[in-house]
């Protein structure tokens, strides 16, 4: 860390004499520590996943969703500071909603991720502030089809057919980049989620954890929904399944 | 705020009210004028209307009934103009009175509704709810003395219960087993209670419809601000349906028959 | 002489048609104390100029284990104005863990009414109950708030029809007592309810704005046992504490044309 005692990574608003600004760096360090969070645009849907670890055995089963509704057709998954990740969501959704005062009809999600860009950038202007410690996925099936994009601490913003965050991104990735998505239902996709989350949970270093899915697509509608008990039960038992033919 | 110190505290005027011998009410304005007062319109008149709206409650759920038409005054001005509306997965709006109000009720509801969902607590808006809310909104709003101009049926069924209540301008809220709107209160209102008290748990859903329809078209032949298409909705266990719209057949043959209406000369 | 211009105020515009707030939605109440119960009825036929909007909206409501709400005139500002009421009953038992006293709700409610004494509550209200004392009383109020308490009171549509039957039958006004003996100052629960039950009846062959149904709510004191409800068929009781005052409800049909 050669940031550290410069006094180049104090604020925000400092660059460092290369041109570099050490608190964003370190925000992305923050979401390197989080739990890994995947995102699928497939053929006719978008489907979130998110593996929320769990740090203590005293929490109730579900608590602390990572994965949010900004508005009907769109999805918000998070990785890195949880309270963070409610902050960006809570401006998305009145993003959202402002944007149906005005047009009367839904945020695409191209809009809605370059507002979000535009509001985490501004938390790297200034020293009284610090960058969100998270990398946000947004998924969703607007008019013109289905869309994913990344949000980064830096406000940067890029769209994806797969998209991984967090911890296990490297290796999220890998198998991602293995899968033909554009051919992929939705359905086939949520499958694929949950084998890639059980895949990149390293379970020697890490206790316990929860998947978290859902999906948008034909299936529901349009809608934003949690995956259904039994397709999710289903996309588990595959997924540990896998895991054993895997090892 | 009143940025003239020697106004502060004195609602009176000692210039020409030196023994503070006018009646409070009819004090001197010392504030500062708002510029623009006189640009704030309120919802004095209703200006672009539909007329009735009429509800039942059937062995399956509810049933209601609006035509598609919108009028400026006398004028039919809109003719496919759908004054029925769904809330959430469990409730109907219908509205007579003034449409741009209306219009701005259904983005109320349907920002109150996307709300509701992206909280994903589990919790869903039924029509109990919906009325609660509506009553709400429409007794504030005539508390202001700038009312939104519509009279409103609210219908759904939750949870294995039916409901059917009426709003309107001034807050008044009522349930009952048929309910209408408007001119409908005056024509249609008899002919439901006659078809319905007392059978809400037995008429099925043709008959429902059959009810309304007869109805609907009663309230076109006498109400002038009406027109022969209309839509139905129903909301039942199987959630809010809201009809295509409906063209009434009419019979018109008996006008021949009227003396001085018809081709008669004598 | 010399006029400021708000003596010129604006007296010769043309009259416009002006957004009226308020309507007059018919029906009537009454309540009537004895020595240690009340009975607070009402009908339930909601109207507004000769259309009957429902048939059943409650006027009466239960306030507490000991105090009954009664509200007539405009029904959108009755609804807000029971609801508002029994609010403040809640706080008050958050703060306070018991019920409010009636004469202390009486008074809330004049303070509740005043405070909107230039946009009233265009609603005439009756309360009935048991005071402290154990005694049955009823409190009645103008729409702006005066208010006194009372044997018996009816207010509403049919006022003028029943206020002159209640005031014959329990203050006995024009009748003489027979020699030797003095009019009773309360009546027993049977014949309160007989009047009561025959108020209606009355008004609703009377008066188009009253009938469809009747609500009354008999409030007994601490420890009165039941005598007097031994005939009423189809009673319901509202009590929600043990060892106090008890609340019952009686329904009964009334004419529907």
């Amino acid at each position: 860390m050669t940031s550290i005692g410069t006094g180049y990574d104090l604020s925000a608003s400092t660059y460092s004499p290369d041109g570099r600004i050490f608190q964003v760096e370190y925000a992305n360090k923050a979401v390197e520590n989080s739990g890994t969070a995947i995102g699928l645009r497939v053929k006719d849907g978008v489907v979130l996943a998110v593996e929320k670890l769990v740090h203590s055995k005293l929490l109730v089963p579900g608590a602390n969703r990572r994965i949010q509704t900004i508005d009907k057709h769109i999805g918000l998954a998070t990785a890195g500071l949880l309270a963070d990740g409610r902050n960006v969501s809570n401006r998305a959704r009145d993003e959202a909603a402002n944007f149906r005062q005005l047009w009367n009809a839904p945020v695409t999600l191209k809009d809605l991720a370059d507002r979000l860009g535009l509001y985490a950038q501004a938390y790297t202007l200034y020293s009284s502030v610090r960058p969100f410690g998270i990398s946000t996925i947004l998924g969703s099936v607007d008019k013109n089809g289905p869309a994913l994009y990344i949000v980064e601490p830096s406000g940067v913003t890029y769209g994806y057919h797969g998209a991984a965050v967090g911890k296990g991104k490297q290796l999220a990735k890998t198998e991602l980049e293995k899968l033909k998505l554009s051919e992929l239902s939705t359905r086939e996709a949520v499958i694929e989620a949950a084998r890639i989350i059980y895949l990149v949970h390293d379970d020697a270093k890490e206790k316990e954890f929860e998947l978290e899915m859902s999906w948008i697509g034909d299936e529901t509608k349009g809608l934003h929904l949690p995956v259904p008990k039994d397709l999710f039960k289903e996309a588990e038992q595959k997924a540990k399944d896998a895991l054993e033919n895997f090892e | 705020m009143d940025h003239f110190p020697t106004n502060w505290g004195r609602p009176r005027h000692e210039g020409f009210d030196a023994y503070a011998t006018y009646p409070i009410h009819e004090r001197p304005y010392n504030g500062p004028k708002d510029a623009f007062a006189a640009g704030v319109q309120r919802t004095q008149q209703p200006i672009v209307t539909g007329t009735s709206v009429l509800a039942i409650k059937y062995k399956d759920g509810i049933m209601m009934a609006a035509d598609n038409l919108a009028s400026y005054g006398s004028l039919a001005r809109f003719k496919d103009v759908q004054r029925l509306h769904s809330v959430g997965s469990y409730t109907v709006i219908g509205a007579g009175g003034d449409m741009s109000d209306f219009q701005y009720i259904q983005k109320l509801l349907d920002d109150l509704i996307t709300d509701e969902f992206t909280a994903q607590d589990g919790h869903e808006l039924g029509p109990v709810e919906i009325h609660e809310y509506m009553s709400q909104v429409m007794y504030a709003r005539r508390s202001k003395m700038n009312p939104l101009w519509n009279s409103l049926l609210i219908g759904g069924f939750k949870d294995g219960k039916r409901f059917l209540s009426y709003v309107d301008l001034l807050g008044t809220t009522y349930t009952a087993s048929t309910l209408a709107t408007g001119y409908g209160a005056y024509i249609a209102q008899p002919l439901l209670r006659k078809a319905v008290e007392g059978k809400e748990d037995t008429l099925t859903e043709e008959e429902a419809r059959k009810i309304l329809e007869d109805s609907m078209r009663v309230l076109f032949y006498r109400d002038a601000r009406s027109i022969n298409k209309f839509q139905i909705s129903t909301v039942t266990s199987n959630g809010v349906w809201i009809s295509d719209s409906i063209h009434l057949d009419t019979a018109w043959s008996f006008a021949e028959g009227i003396r001085g209406y018809g081709s008669q000369t004598q | 002489m010399l006029m400021p211009d708000i003596a010129m105020a604006p007296h010769t515009l043309p009259t416009q048609h002006q957004f009226n707030p308020y309507t007059e939605n018919g029906g009537t109440i009454l309540a009537i104390a004895g020595a240690d119960f009340s009975v607070i009825a009402g009908d339930t036929r909601q109207s507004e100029g000769y259309n009957i909007q429902t048939r059943y909206a409650p006027k009466v409501f239960r306030l507490t284990d000991r105090a009954v709400l009664a509200v007539n005139g405009f029904a959108a500002d009755g609804n807000m104005f029971v609801k508002k009421v029994k609010q403040r009953l809640e706080w008050y038992r958050h703060a306070h863990g018991k019920d409010m006293p009636l004469r202390a709700i009486a008074r809330l409610i004049q303070t509740m009414l005043y405070a909107r004494r230039f946009f009233p509550y265009y609603v005439y209200n009756i309360l009935g109950g048991i005071e402290e004392d154990g005694t049955g009383a009823v409190y009645s109020f103008d729409p702006v708030g005066s208010y006194e308490r009372e044997a018996c009171r009816a207010a509403g549509a049919a006022q003028s029809l029943v206020q002159p039957f209640l005031d014959n039958q329990i203050y006995f006004k024009n009748q003489t007592a027979p020699p030797d003996s003095a009019h009773p100052t309360h009546l027993p629960l049977p014949t309160v309810l007989s009047i009561v039950i025959d108020s209606f009846t009355s008004a609703t062959e009377r008066h188009i704005e009253v009938g469809d149904g009747l609500e009354m709510y008999i409030v007994l004191a601490r420890g009165r046992n039941l005598a007097g409800l031994e005939g009423i068929t189809g009673m319901q009781e509202l009590t929600t504490t043990q060892d106090g005052e008890r609340v019952f409800v009686v329904r009964r049909e009334l004419k529907k044309d």
